[in-house]
C-alpha cells in the first residue's frame, strides 16, 4: 500500500524480494546501496545472524527523484528464505506495493525454488493479496554459475504467466538495476491506474 | 484488517496540519525529546522534536518491525496485540503505542521527564489523533466515491518513470 502524502508532497512503495535462503536477495540490495549517489539512499539495515544471513529483514530506502512534483521514494526489503522463518515472511509482505522472486538458477535449488514461490502466494493470499494482481517481476541470479537450469525450464516452472523476468549475477551487479526499475515501473503504472485514495 | 490490494494510504495538508498540532503538543507537554509517527508497514507519517542527528527513515522501519513483531508474539500467546511497548536505555527511552490499531506513535525522551508522564500525554494525544485518522479515513473515501481522486500520477508518462533512474 502505497502511502502518498499531498502535504509533503511525497510517495512512499514498499518493495519485496522474496526467494530462496541463499539466492541472492540481500546481495542485490548491496549492489543497488553501492551503486547509488549518497543523497539518494538512506542507512542500509541488516537485520541478520552473527554467520550474515538474514534474521527479520534487509531494509533500504531509495529516493529515485520527482516525479509530477512529488518526491518519489522506494522502500526495499528482503525476507529471510530459511522455511522457518515463515512468521517474519508474512510481517514483511504487509502493505506490498511490488515483489520481484529472486530465484537461485543452479539445478540444486529447483526445487527450493519453487516451494519459495509457493510460499509466497499462500502468504499473500493470508492477506487478501493475489501475486497475479501484484507488479511482480522475476530474476534469475547467479546465471555466471555453471550447474544452472536452462532459462526455458526455470520459465516454465516459476513463470508460466510469463510476467517480466531477467536474467542476473548479483554478485557482479547484472540485471540488478534492470530488475529494479522494471519493478518500479509496474508499481507506477499501477499507481497511474487510480487507487490514490483509499 | 485485509486492506484492499492496490489502495494508498493518503495524507492530505490539512490533517497533517492538525497532527503537527497534536504531536507538538504532546512534545511540550510530556518534556520529550523527539516524537514520531509511523504507519504499520514502517513509513514515516510525522515527526517533530530533535530530529536532525536521527535517521527517521531507518527509526520509521524498524519500529514497525518491532511492532509486527511483538505483533506477532502477542497473536502466538493468545492477545491481539500489545498495544504499548516500553524501552529503557541508559540516557533515553523510547516509548511506543499503537493509535486506532493502525498507526504507531514513538516518544523518545530522557531523564528529563518520566514514564509517568509521558503514558499520560500520550493517552491524551492518542485520542485526539485517532480522531484524525478517521476522519482522514472518511475523507479518503469520499474521495474515492465521488471519483473525486486528483492523483499526481494520473498524467504520468513512460518517460517519467524513465527518467527516475536516469
Ligand atoms: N556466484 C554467484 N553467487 C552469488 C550471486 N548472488 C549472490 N551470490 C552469493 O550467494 C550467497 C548468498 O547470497 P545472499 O544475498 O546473502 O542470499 P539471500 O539469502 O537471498 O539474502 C552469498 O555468498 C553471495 O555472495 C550470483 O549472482 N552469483
Ligand atoms: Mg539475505
Amino acid at each position: 500500500m502505497s502511502f502518498i502524502n499531498y502535504a509533503s508532497r511525497e510517495i512512499n512503495c514498499k518493495i519485496v524480494y522474496y526467494g530462496p535462503g541463499l539466492c541472492g536477495k540481500t546481495t542485490n540490495l548491496q549492489f543497488v546501496y553501492q551503486k547509488t549517489a549518497p543523497d539518494a539512499k538512506g542507512k542500509m539495515i541488516s537485520l541478520a545472524t552473527e554467520t550474515e544471513r538474514t534474521l527479520f529483514f534487509d531494509f533500504l530506502p531509495l529516493a529515485l527523484g520527482e516525479i509530477r512534483g512529488f518526491k518519489t521514494r522506494f522502500h526495499l526489503y528482503t525476507v529471510p528464505g530459511q522455511v522457518f522463518y515463515d512468521a517474519s515472511r508474512k510481517l514483511i509482505l504487509k502493505g506490498v506495493d511490488g515483489v520481484v522472486f529472486v530465484a537461485d538458477s543452479q539445478e540444486v535449488r529447483l526445487d527450493a525454488n519453487i516451494e519459495s514461490l509457493e510460499n509466497l502466494k499462500d502468504n499473500l493470499e493470508e492477506q487478501g493479496y493475489q501475486l497475479e494482481k501484484l507488479p511482480f517481476v522475476i530474476q534469475y541470479n547467479k546465471q555466471d554459475l555453471p550447474n544452472c537450469t536452462p532459462i526455458e525450464e526455470l520459465r516454465e516452472l516459476l513463470n508460466p504467466d510469463g510476467v517480466t523476468e531477467f536474467t542476473a549475477c548479483a554478485q557482479t551487479g547484472e540485471g540488478v538495476f534492470e530488475t529494479l526499475k522494471a519493478v518500479a515501473k509496474l508499481i507506477l503504472l499501477e499507481l497511474k491506474k487510480g487507487g490514490a485514495a483509499g | 484488517m485485509l486492506e484492499p490490494q492496490n489502495n494508498s494510504f493518503v495524507m492530505y495538508d490539512e490533517e497533517f496540519q492538525r497532527i503537527s498540532v497534536v504531536i507538538e503538543k504532546l512534545l511540550r507537554e510530556s518534556n520529550s525529546k523527539v516524537i514520531f509517527l509511523v504507519d504499520k508497514n514502517g513509513q514515516l507519517i510525522a515527526n517533530c522534536g530533535e530530529t536532525e542527528h536521527l535517521d527517521t527513515t531507518s527509526l520509521a522501519s524498524l519500529t514497525a518491525g518491532n511492532i509486527a513483531a511483538t505483533g506477532g508474539l502477542a497473536k502466538l500467546i493468545g492477545e491481539k496485540e500489545f498495544s504499548i511497548l516500553f524501552h529503557e536505555g541508559e540516557k533515553d527511552n523510547i516509548h511506543i503505542s499503537i493509535i486506532a490499531q493502525r498507526v504507531i506513535l514513538v516518544v523518545i525522551f530522557d531523564h528529563r521527564s518520566s514514564l509517568g508522564l509521558v503514558r499520560l500525554r500520550v493517552k491524551k494525544a492518542s485520542d485526539e489523533l485517532a480522531g484524525i485518522f478517521e476522519d482522514l479515513a472518511v475523507k479518503a473515501a469520499e474521495m474515492e466515491k465521488t471519483g473525486n481522486v486528483d492523483s499526481p500520477f494520473a498524467e504520468i508518462t513512460d518517460d517519467d518513470i524513465d527518467n527516475l533512474f536516469s
